[in-house]
Protein backbone atom coordinates (compact mmCIF):
# COMPACT_ATOMS: atom_id res chain seq x y z
CA UNK A 1 0.00 0.00 0.00
CA UNK A 2 1.38 3.40 -0.91
CA UNK A 3 -0.20 5.88 1.44
CA UNK A 4 -0.47 9.50 0.37
CA UNK A 5 1.17 12.25 2.35
CA UNK A 6 -0.68 15.14 3.90
CA UNK A 7 -0.17 18.84 3.49
CA UNK A 8 -1.66 21.52 5.75
CA UNK A 9 -0.89 25.16 5.16
CA UNK A 10 -2.46 28.30 6.54
CA UNK A 11 -3.70 30.19 9.56
CA UNK A 12 -6.54 29.08 11.82
CA UNK A 13 -8.93 31.41 13.57
CA UNK A 14 -12.23 31.38 15.43
CA UNK A 15 -14.05 34.49 14.26
CA UNK A 16 -11.39 37.16 14.62
CA UNK A 17 -9.42 35.29 17.27
CA UNK A 18 -6.15 33.82 16.06
CA UNK A 19 -5.76 30.13 16.93
CA UNK A 20 -2.51 29.03 15.26
CA UNK A 21 -0.27 29.64 12.30
CA UNK A 22 0.73 30.58 9.78
CA UNK A 23 2.13 27.08 9.53
CA UNK A 24 3.19 24.70 6.85
CA UNK A 25 2.87 21.04 7.78
CA UNK A 26 3.98 18.23 5.55
CA UNK A 27 3.29 14.70 6.69
CA UNK A 28 5.28 12.23 4.62
CA UNK A 29 3.30 9.40 3.05
CA UNK A 30 3.60 6.02 4.79
CA UNK A 31 5.52 7.53 7.69
CA UNK A 32 4.83 8.35 11.29
CA UNK A 33 4.84 12.07 12.18
CA UNK A 34 4.65 13.16 15.81
CA UNK A 35 3.38 16.58 16.73
CA UNK A 36 4.33 17.97 20.12
CA UNK A 37 3.86 21.33 21.71
CA UNK A 38 2.55 23.19 24.72
CA UNK A 39 -1.10 22.75 25.73
CA UNK A 40 -3.49 25.09 24.00
CA UNK A 41 -1.25 25.71 20.99
CA UNK A 42 -3.82 24.11 18.68
CA UNK A 43 -2.49 20.60 18.02
CA UNK A 44 -5.84 18.91 18.53
CA UNK A 45 -7.58 21.68 16.56
CA UNK A 46 -5.19 21.01 13.69
CA UNK A 47 -6.00 17.30 13.83
CA UNK A 48 -9.74 17.98 13.94
CA UNK A 49 -9.48 20.33 10.98
CA UNK A 50 -7.76 17.58 8.99
CA UNK A 51 -10.50 15.14 10.04
CA UNK A 52 -13.15 17.64 8.94
CA UNK A 53 -14.63 17.73 12.45
CA UNK A 54 -14.01 21.29 13.53
CA UNK A 55 -17.10 23.38 12.82
CA UNK A 56 -15.97 26.43 14.80
CA UNK A 57 -12.46 27.05 13.56
CA UNK A 58 -11.78 28.49 10.12
CA UNK A 59 -8.57 27.61 8.33
CA UNK A 60 -7.44 30.27 5.89
CA UNK A 61 -5.33 27.98 3.76
CA UNK A 62 -5.67 24.42 2.60
CA UNK A 63 -5.57 20.81 3.65
CA UNK A 64 -4.75 18.32 0.93
CA UNK A 65 -3.45 14.86 0.28
CA UNK A 66 -0.21 14.60 -1.71
CA UNK A 67 -1.95 12.62 -4.46
CA UNK A 68 -4.48 15.39 -4.97
CA UNK A 69 -7.52 13.20 -4.21
CA UNK A 70 -10.02 14.22 -1.53
CA UNK A 71 -9.28 13.20 2.05
CA UNK A 72 -12.81 12.19 2.83
CA UNK A 73 -13.18 8.44 3.31
CA UNK A 74 -9.43 7.92 3.56
CA UNK A 75 -8.98 8.89 7.22
CA UNK A 76 -9.28 7.02 10.47
CA UNK A 77 -9.23 8.64 13.89
CA UNK A 78 -8.15 7.30 17.25
CA UNK A 79 -8.58 9.55 20.26
CA UNK A 80 -7.41 9.65 23.86
CA UNK A 81 -10.71 8.21 24.97
CA UNK A 82 -11.36 4.78 23.47
CA UNK A 83 -14.90 5.80 22.38
CA UNK A 84 -16.18 2.24 22.69
CA UNK A 85 -19.95 1.80 22.67
CA UNK A 86 -20.72 0.31 26.10
CA UNK A 87 -23.68 -1.71 24.77
CA UNK A 88 -21.64 -3.51 22.10
CA UNK A 89 -19.18 -6.31 22.80
CA UNK A 90 -15.61 -6.28 21.53
CA UNK A 91 -16.63 -7.79 18.19
CA UNK A 92 -19.50 -5.31 17.82
CA UNK A 93 -17.23 -2.37 18.53
CA UNK A 94 -14.66 -3.63 16.06
CA UNK A 95 -17.33 -3.86 13.37
CA UNK A 96 -18.88 -0.46 14.17
CA UNK A 97 -17.56 1.31 11.07
CA UNK A 98 -19.02 -1.30 8.70
CA UNK A 99 -22.37 -1.13 10.49
CA UNK A 100 -22.41 2.65 10.28
CA UNK A 101 -21.73 2.55 6.56
CA UNK A 102 -24.29 -0.17 5.95
CA UNK A 103 -21.63 -2.59 4.72
CA UNK A 104 -21.67 -6.31 5.39
CA UNK A 105 -19.62 -6.77 8.59
CA UNK A 106 -16.55 -8.90 7.84
CA UNK A 107 -16.36 -11.09 10.94
CA UNK A 108 -13.46 -13.16 9.67
CA UNK A 109 -11.29 -10.13 9.22
CA UNK A 110 -12.40 -8.72 12.57
CA UNK A 111 -11.48 -12.01 14.28
CA UNK A 112 -8.08 -11.84 12.61
CA UNK A 113 -7.52 -8.20 13.59
CA UNK A 114 -8.60 -8.89 17.17
CA UNK A 115 -6.09 -11.76 17.29
CA UNK A 116 -3.37 -9.38 16.11
CA UNK A 117 -4.11 -6.95 18.95
CA UNK A 118 -4.15 -9.88 21.38
CA UNK A 119 -7.86 -9.92 22.21
CA UNK A 120 -8.86 -13.36 20.90
CA UNK A 121 -10.02 -14.42 24.35
CA UNK A 122 -12.13 -11.33 24.89
CA UNK A 123 -14.24 -11.14 21.72
CA UNK A 124 -17.59 -11.39 23.50
CA UNK A 125 -16.81 -9.19 26.49
CA UNK A 126 -18.31 -5.74 26.84
CA UNK A 127 -16.07 -2.68 27.34
CA UNK A 128 -17.03 -2.59 31.02
CA UNK A 129 -15.32 -5.95 31.50
CA UNK A 130 -12.02 -4.80 30.00
CA UNK A 131 -9.00 -2.97 31.41
CA UNK A 132 -7.97 0.44 30.05
CA UNK A 133 -5.21 -1.13 27.96
CA UNK A 134 -7.55 -3.76 26.53
CA UNK A 135 -10.09 -1.07 25.66
CA UNK A 136 -7.47 0.87 23.71
CA UNK A 137 -6.59 -2.38 21.93
CA UNK A 138 -10.21 -2.64 20.83
CA UNK A 139 -10.03 0.98 19.64
CA UNK A 140 -6.88 0.08 17.68
CA UNK A 141 -8.61 -2.96 16.20
CA UNK A 142 -11.57 -0.77 15.20
CA UNK A 143 -9.14 1.70 13.59
CA UNK A 144 -7.40 -1.13 11.70
CA UNK A 145 -10.74 -2.46 10.47
CA UNK A 146 -11.31 0.90 8.82
CA UNK A 147 -8.24 0.15 6.68
CA UNK A 148 -7.61 3.82 5.88
CA UNK A 149 -4.42 5.15 4.35
CA UNK A 150 -4.17 8.08 6.75
CA UNK A 151 -4.52 7.60 10.50
CA UNK A 152 -4.91 10.49 12.91
CA UNK A 153 -3.95 9.76 16.51
CA UNK A 154 -4.87 12.23 19.24
CA UNK A 155 -2.89 11.20 22.30
CA UNK A 156 -4.37 7.71 22.15
CA UNK A 157 -2.15 6.20 24.85
CA UNK A 158 -1.86 9.10 27.28
CA UNK A 159 -4.38 7.70 29.77
CA UNK A 160 -2.60 4.35 30.06
CA UNK A 161 -0.05 3.29 32.67
CA UNK A 162 3.61 3.38 31.57
CA UNK A 163 3.94 -0.36 30.94
CA UNK A 164 0.73 -0.67 28.95
CA UNK A 165 1.52 2.51 27.06
CA UNK A 166 4.90 1.22 25.86
CA UNK A 167 3.28 -2.06 24.79
CA UNK A 168 0.56 -0.20 22.90
CA UNK A 169 3.23 1.92 21.19
CA UNK A 170 4.97 -1.23 19.93
CA UNK A 171 1.70 -2.74 18.80
CA UNK A 172 0.41 0.37 17.03
CA UNK A 173 3.78 0.97 15.34
CA UNK A 174 3.77 -2.59 14.05
CA UNK A 175 0.15 -2.69 12.91
CA UNK A 176 0.00 0.78 11.39
CA UNK A 177 3.21 0.31 9.40
CA UNK A 178 2.90 1.58 5.85
CA UNK A 179 0.15 4.04 6.68
CA UNK A 180 0.51 7.78 6.98
CA UNK A 181 0.22 8.55 10.67
CA UNK A 182 -0.12 11.97 12.23
CA UNK A 183 0.06 11.68 16.00
CA UNK A 184 -0.52 14.43 18.51
CA UNK A 185 1.25 13.62 21.75
CA UNK A 186 2.41 15.25 24.97
CA UNK A 187 4.89 12.54 25.67
CA UNK A 188 8.52 13.11 24.51
CA UNK A 189 9.25 9.40 25.04
CA UNK A 190 6.46 8.48 22.68
CA UNK A 191 7.67 10.90 20.02
CA UNK A 192 11.27 9.72 20.38
CA UNK A 193 10.23 6.08 20.05
CA UNK A 194 7.72 6.36 17.23
CA UNK A 195 8.42 9.45 15.15
CA UNK A 196 9.94 9.19 11.69
CA UNK A 197 9.44 12.93 11.78
CA UNK A 198 9.07 14.98 14.95
CA UNK A 199 7.61 18.46 14.86
CA UNK A 200 7.17 20.97 17.64
CA UNK A 201 4.18 23.24 17.30
CA UNK A 202 4.39 26.71 18.82
CA UNK A 203 2.24 29.80 18.42
CA UNK A 204 4.62 31.00 15.71
CA UNK A 205 4.49 27.81 13.66
CA UNK A 206 6.23 24.47 13.38
CA UNK A 207 9.85 23.62 13.95
CA UNK A 208 11.42 20.26 13.18
CA UNK A 209 13.28 18.15 15.71
CA UNK A 210 15.74 15.58 14.43
CA UNK A 211 14.48 12.13 15.40
CA UNK A 212 16.97 9.64 16.84
CA UNK A 213 18.41 7.10 14.42
CA UNK A 214 17.08 3.58 14.09
CA UNK A 215 13.89 1.91 13.00
CA UNK A 216 10.69 2.51 14.91
CA UNK A 217 9.55 1.49 17.46
CA UNK A 218 12.90 2.38 19.00
CA UNK A 219 13.79 0.38 22.12
CA UNK A 220 12.89 2.10 25.38
CA UNK A 221 16.47 1.69 26.65
CA UNK A 222 18.21 2.84 23.48
CA UNK A 223 20.70 5.58 24.54
CA UNK A 224 20.08 7.75 21.46
CA UNK A 225 16.33 7.57 22.01
CA UNK A 226 16.73 8.46 25.68
CA UNK A 227 18.92 11.43 24.77
CA UNK A 228 16.42 12.58 22.14
CA UNK A 229 13.64 12.30 24.68
CA UNK A 230 15.57 14.48 27.15
CA UNK A 231 16.41 17.02 24.45
CA UNK A 232 12.77 17.13 23.38
CA UNK A 233 11.65 17.76 26.91
CA UNK A 234 14.17 20.57 27.24
CA UNK A 235 12.92 22.08 23.98
CA UNK A 236 9.32 21.86 25.19
CA UNK A 237 10.17 23.44 28.54
CA UNK A 238 11.84 26.34 26.76
CA UNK A 239 9.02 26.79 24.27
CA UNK A 240 6.38 26.80 26.99
CA UNK A 241 8.26 29.54 28.88
CA UNK B 1 -33.67 -9.56 52.06
CA UNK B 2 -33.03 -6.38 54.01
CA UNK B 3 -35.21 -4.60 51.47
CA UNK B 4 -38.14 -6.95 52.14
CA UNK B 5 -37.73 -6.59 55.88
CA UNK B 6 -37.86 -2.83 55.49
CA UNK B 7 -41.06 -3.05 53.40
CA UNK B 8 -42.64 -5.40 55.93
CA UNK B 9 -41.69 -3.20 58.87
CA UNK B 10 -43.01 -0.12 57.11
CA UNK B 11 -46.33 -1.86 56.32
CA UNK B 12 -46.76 -3.01 59.91
CA UNK B 13 -45.96 0.49 61.14
CA UNK B 14 -48.50 2.07 58.75
CA UNK B 15 -51.23 -0.38 59.79
CA UNK B 16 -50.47 0.20 63.48
CA UNK B 17 -50.72 3.95 62.99
CA UNK B 18 -54.06 3.55 61.19
CA UNK B 19 -55.38 1.26 63.93
CA UNK B 20 -54.18 3.71 66.59
CA UNK B 21 -56.12 6.58 64.98
CA UNK B 22 -59.25 4.40 64.84
CA UNK B 23 -58.84 3.25 68.45
CA UNK B 24 -58.14 6.72 69.83
CA UNK B 25 -60.69 8.82 67.89
CA UNK B 26 -63.39 6.15 67.35
CA UNK B 27 -64.59 7.60 64.01
CA UNK B 28 -67.84 6.29 62.49
CA UNK B 29 -67.06 3.39 60.14
CA UNK B 30 -68.43 5.37 57.15
CA UNK B 31 -65.65 7.94 57.71
CA UNK B 32 -62.67 5.75 58.57
CA UNK B 33 -63.06 1.97 58.79
CA UNK B 34 -60.58 -0.04 60.84
CA UNK B 35 -57.79 -1.93 59.02
CA UNK B 36 -59.31 -5.26 59.94
CA UNK B 37 -62.72 -4.33 58.44
CA UNK B 38 -61.02 -3.28 55.22
CA UNK B 39 -59.07 -6.54 55.12
CA UNK B 40 -62.32 -8.44 55.57
CA UNK B 41 -63.95 -6.53 52.72
CA UNK B 42 -60.88 -7.08 50.57
CA UNK B 43 -61.49 -10.81 51.07
CA UNK B 44 -65.26 -10.95 50.74
CA UNK B 45 -65.34 -8.61 47.72
CA UNK B 46 -62.31 -10.24 46.08
CA UNK B 47 -64.32 -11.48 43.11
CA UNK B 48 -65.76 -8.04 42.43
CA UNK B 49 -62.40 -6.32 42.89
CA UNK B 50 -60.64 -8.84 40.67
CA UNK B 51 -63.26 -8.42 37.96
CA UNK B 52 -62.88 -4.63 37.89
CA UNK B 53 -59.08 -4.87 38.26
CA UNK B 54 -58.92 -6.81 35.02
CA UNK B 55 -60.48 -3.91 33.14
CA UNK B 56 -58.27 -1.30 34.77
CA UNK B 57 -55.17 -3.42 34.22
CA UNK B 58 -56.00 -3.96 30.57
CA UNK B 59 -56.57 -0.25 30.04
CA UNK B 60 -53.36 0.70 31.85
CA UNK B 61 -51.23 -1.85 29.98
CA UNK B 62 -52.69 -0.91 26.60
CA UNK B 63 -52.20 2.79 27.38
CA UNK B 64 -48.64 2.13 28.52
CA UNK B 65 -47.69 0.19 25.40
CA UNK B 66 -49.32 2.66 23.01
CA UNK B 67 -48.10 5.74 24.89
CA UNK B 68 -44.55 4.41 25.17
CA UNK B 69 -44.45 3.47 21.50
CA UNK B 70 -45.89 6.78 20.36
CA UNK B 71 -43.66 8.73 22.75
CA UNK B 72 -40.53 6.87 21.64
CA UNK B 73 -41.33 7.35 17.96
CA UNK B 74 -42.07 11.05 18.49
CA UNK B 75 -38.77 11.53 20.30
CA UNK B 76 -36.86 9.87 17.45
CA UNK B 77 -38.77 11.94 14.90
CA UNK B 78 -38.05 15.16 16.77
CA UNK B 79 -34.39 14.29 17.27
CA UNK B 80 -33.98 13.46 13.57
CA UNK B 81 -35.47 16.64 12.22
CA UNK B 82 -34.64 20.20 13.23
CA UNK B 83 -37.76 21.26 11.30
CA UNK B 84 -39.96 19.01 13.45
CA UNK B 85 -38.32 20.47 16.54
CA UNK B 86 -39.08 24.01 15.42
CA UNK B 87 -42.67 23.23 14.52
CA UNK B 88 -43.70 20.77 17.20
CA UNK B 89 -41.65 21.34 20.33
CA UNK B 90 -43.36 24.60 21.38
CA UNK B 91 -46.74 23.03 20.66
CA UNK B 92 -45.89 20.02 22.79
CA UNK B 93 -44.75 22.18 25.68
CA UNK B 94 -47.88 24.33 25.38
CA UNK B 95 -50.10 21.26 25.34
CA UNK B 96 -48.64 20.39 28.72
CA UNK B 97 -50.16 23.56 30.11
CA UNK B 98 -53.57 21.92 29.64
CA UNK B 99 -54.25 19.69 32.65
CA UNK B 100 -54.85 16.37 30.90
CA UNK B 101 -57.74 15.62 33.27
CA UNK B 102 -59.98 18.22 31.66
CA UNK B 103 -59.89 16.15 28.49
CA UNK B 104 -61.52 13.16 30.19
CA UNK B 105 -65.13 14.34 29.63
CA UNK B 106 -64.39 15.20 26.00
CA UNK B 107 -62.81 11.81 25.41
CA UNK B 108 -65.85 10.12 26.94
CA UNK B 109 -68.11 12.23 24.75
CA UNK B 110 -66.18 11.26 21.64
CA UNK B 111 -65.35 7.64 22.39
CA UNK B 112 -68.15 6.47 24.65
CA UNK B 113 -68.04 4.46 27.86
CA UNK B 114 -65.81 1.60 26.72
CA UNK B 115 -62.12 1.10 27.32
CA UNK B 116 -60.84 3.50 24.65
CA UNK B 117 -61.27 6.86 26.43
CA UNK B 118 -59.34 5.29 29.37
CA UNK B 119 -56.59 3.97 27.13
CA UNK B 120 -56.29 7.31 25.34
CA UNK B 121 -56.22 9.12 28.67
CA UNK B 122 -53.36 6.92 29.91
CA UNK B 123 -51.62 7.42 26.58
CA UNK B 124 -51.96 11.21 26.80
CA UNK B 125 -50.74 11.39 30.36
CA UNK B 126 -47.58 9.34 29.69
CA UNK B 127 -46.85 10.60 26.20
CA UNK B 128 -45.05 13.76 27.28
CA UNK B 129 -42.82 12.28 29.99
CA UNK B 130 -41.74 9.48 27.66
CA UNK B 131 -41.15 11.76 24.68
CA UNK B 132 -39.38 14.38 26.73
CA UNK B 133 -37.07 12.00 28.61
CA UNK B 134 -36.13 10.07 25.46
CA UNK B 135 -35.75 13.20 23.32
CA UNK B 136 -33.46 14.87 25.85
CA UNK B 137 -31.32 11.75 25.97
CA UNK B 138 -31.22 11.56 22.17
CA UNK B 139 -29.93 15.13 22.03
CA UNK B 140 -27.18 14.39 24.53
CA UNK B 141 -25.20 11.83 22.56
CA UNK B 142 -21.53 12.31 23.48
CA UNK B 143 -20.04 14.47 20.72
CA UNK B 144 -16.84 12.38 20.36
CA UNK B 145 -19.01 9.39 19.39
CA UNK B 146 -20.69 11.46 16.70
CA UNK B 147 -17.29 12.68 15.50
CA UNK B 148 -16.05 9.11 15.28
CA UNK B 149 -19.13 8.14 13.27
CA UNK B 150 -18.59 11.07 10.92
CA UNK B 151 -14.97 10.10 10.25
CA UNK B 152 -16.17 6.55 9.64
CA UNK B 153 -18.47 7.86 6.93
CA UNK B 154 -21.81 7.11 8.57
CA UNK B 155 -25.06 8.66 7.37
CA UNK B 156 -27.49 10.29 9.79
CA UNK B 157 -30.00 7.48 9.77
CA UNK B 158 -27.42 4.88 10.74
CA UNK B 159 -25.90 7.14 13.40
CA UNK B 160 -29.39 7.43 14.86
CA UNK B 161 -29.97 3.68 14.80
CA UNK B 162 -26.53 2.43 15.87
CA UNK B 163 -25.38 5.17 18.25
CA UNK B 164 -27.91 7.79 19.29
CA UNK B 165 -30.83 5.46 20.07
CA UNK B 166 -28.83 2.84 22.00
CA UNK B 167 -27.04 5.62 23.89
CA UNK B 168 -30.38 7.21 24.81
CA UNK B 169 -32.17 4.05 26.01
CA UNK B 170 -31.44 4.80 29.69
CA UNK B 171 -33.30 8.10 29.14
CA UNK B 172 -36.24 6.22 27.65
CA UNK B 173 -36.13 3.96 30.71
CA UNK B 174 -36.54 6.86 33.11
CA UNK B 175 -39.50 8.09 31.03
CA UNK B 176 -41.09 4.64 31.14
CA UNK B 177 -40.66 4.40 34.91
CA UNK B 178 -42.57 7.67 35.29
CA UNK B 179 -45.16 6.41 32.82
CA UNK B 180 -45.77 3.27 34.89
CA UNK B 181 -46.83 5.45 37.81
CA UNK B 182 -48.79 8.00 35.75
CA UNK B 183 -50.78 5.62 33.57
CA UNK B 184 -53.09 4.29 36.35
CA UNK B 185 -53.90 7.90 37.34
CA UNK B 186 -55.11 8.66 33.82
CA UNK B 187 -57.20 5.52 33.67
CA UNK B 188 -58.86 6.09 37.05
CA UNK B 189 -59.75 9.70 36.22
CA UNK B 190 -61.30 8.56 32.98
CA UNK B 191 -63.22 5.81 34.76
CA UNK B 192 -64.63 8.39 37.15
CA UNK B 193 -65.98 10.42 34.27
CA UNK B 194 -67.83 7.58 32.66
CA UNK B 195 -67.47 3.82 32.96
CA UNK B 196 -69.36 0.71 33.87
CA UNK B 197 -66.27 -1.34 34.69
CA UNK B 198 -62.91 -0.77 36.38
CA UNK B 199 -61.54 0.13 39.78
CA UNK B 200 -62.32 3.84 39.33
CA UNK B 201 -65.94 2.92 38.66
CA UNK B 202 -65.96 0.60 41.68
CA UNK B 203 -64.72 3.41 43.94
CA UNK B 204 -67.55 5.69 42.77
CA UNK B 205 -70.06 2.86 43.18
CA UNK B 206 -68.86 2.21 46.73
CA UNK B 207 -69.01 5.94 47.49
CA UNK B 208 -72.62 6.11 46.30
CA UNK B 209 -73.55 3.30 48.66
CA UNK B 210 -71.42 4.67 51.51
CA UNK B 211 -69.36 1.48 51.48
CA UNK B 212 -66.22 3.19 52.69
CA UNK B 213 -64.57 -0.12 53.53
CA UNK B 214 -64.95 -1.15 49.88
CA UNK B 215 -63.48 2.19 48.77
CA UNK B 216 -60.46 1.55 50.97
CA UNK B 217 -60.15 -2.03 49.78
CA UNK B 218 -60.31 -0.93 46.14
CA UNK B 219 -57.75 1.79 46.77
CA UNK B 220 -55.38 -0.75 48.31
CA UNK B 221 -55.89 -3.08 45.34
CA UNK B 222 -55.13 -0.18 43.00
CA UNK B 223 -51.97 0.74 44.90
CA UNK B 224 -50.75 -2.84 44.83
CA UNK B 225 -51.50 -3.03 41.13
CA UNK B 226 -49.61 0.23 40.46
CA UNK B 227 -46.61 -1.08 42.39
CA UNK B 228 -46.67 -4.30 40.40
CA UNK B 229 -46.84 -2.35 37.14
CA UNK B 230 -43.91 -0.24 38.24
CA UNK B 231 -41.96 -3.32 39.27
CA UNK B 232 -42.61 -4.97 35.91
CA UNK B 233 -41.60 -1.86 33.96
CA UNK B 234 -38.55 -1.41 36.18
CA UNK B 235 -37.54 -5.01 35.57
CA UNK B 236 -37.96 -4.57 31.83
CA UNK B 237 -35.88 -1.37 31.89
CA UNK B 238 -33.09 -2.94 33.93
CA UNK B 239 -32.92 -5.87 31.57
CA UNK B 240 -33.21 -4.09 28.23
CA UNK B 241 -32.67 -0.37 28.48
CA UNK B 242 -30.46 0.73 31.38
CA UNK B 243 -26.80 1.51 30.74
CA UNK B 244 -24.53 -1.49 31.24
CA UNK B 245 -22.76 -1.23 34.57
CA UNK B 246 -19.06 -0.64 34.24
Amino acid sequence: MTSPGLHVRGTARIGDTHVFGPLDLTVAGGEWTCLLGPSGVGKTTLLRLVAGLDRVTTLDGQIAASDGKPLQGRLALMAQSDLLMPWLDVMGNTLLGARLRGERPDRHRATDVLARVGLSDHIHKTPGQLSGGQRQRVALARTLMEDRAIVLLDEPFSALDARTRSQMQDLACDLLAGRTVLMVTHDPTEAARLGDTILIMEPGGLSPFAPPPGATPRPIDDPATLTAQADLLTRLRNSAA
Amino acid sequence: MKNWLSILASTVFGLALWQAVVTLTVPPSYILPAPWDVAETLWTARGQIAHHSLYTMGEVLLGLVLGAALGALSAIGLASSPLAQTLLRPMMVFSQAIPVFVLAPILTLWLGYGIWPKVIMALLIIYFPVTSAFFDALMRTPVPWLDLAQVMGANRRRVMWHIRIPAALPGLASGLRLAAVYAPIGVIISEWVGASQGLGYLILLALGRVKVDLMFATTIALAVFTLLTYAAVDHFCRHWLDAPTE
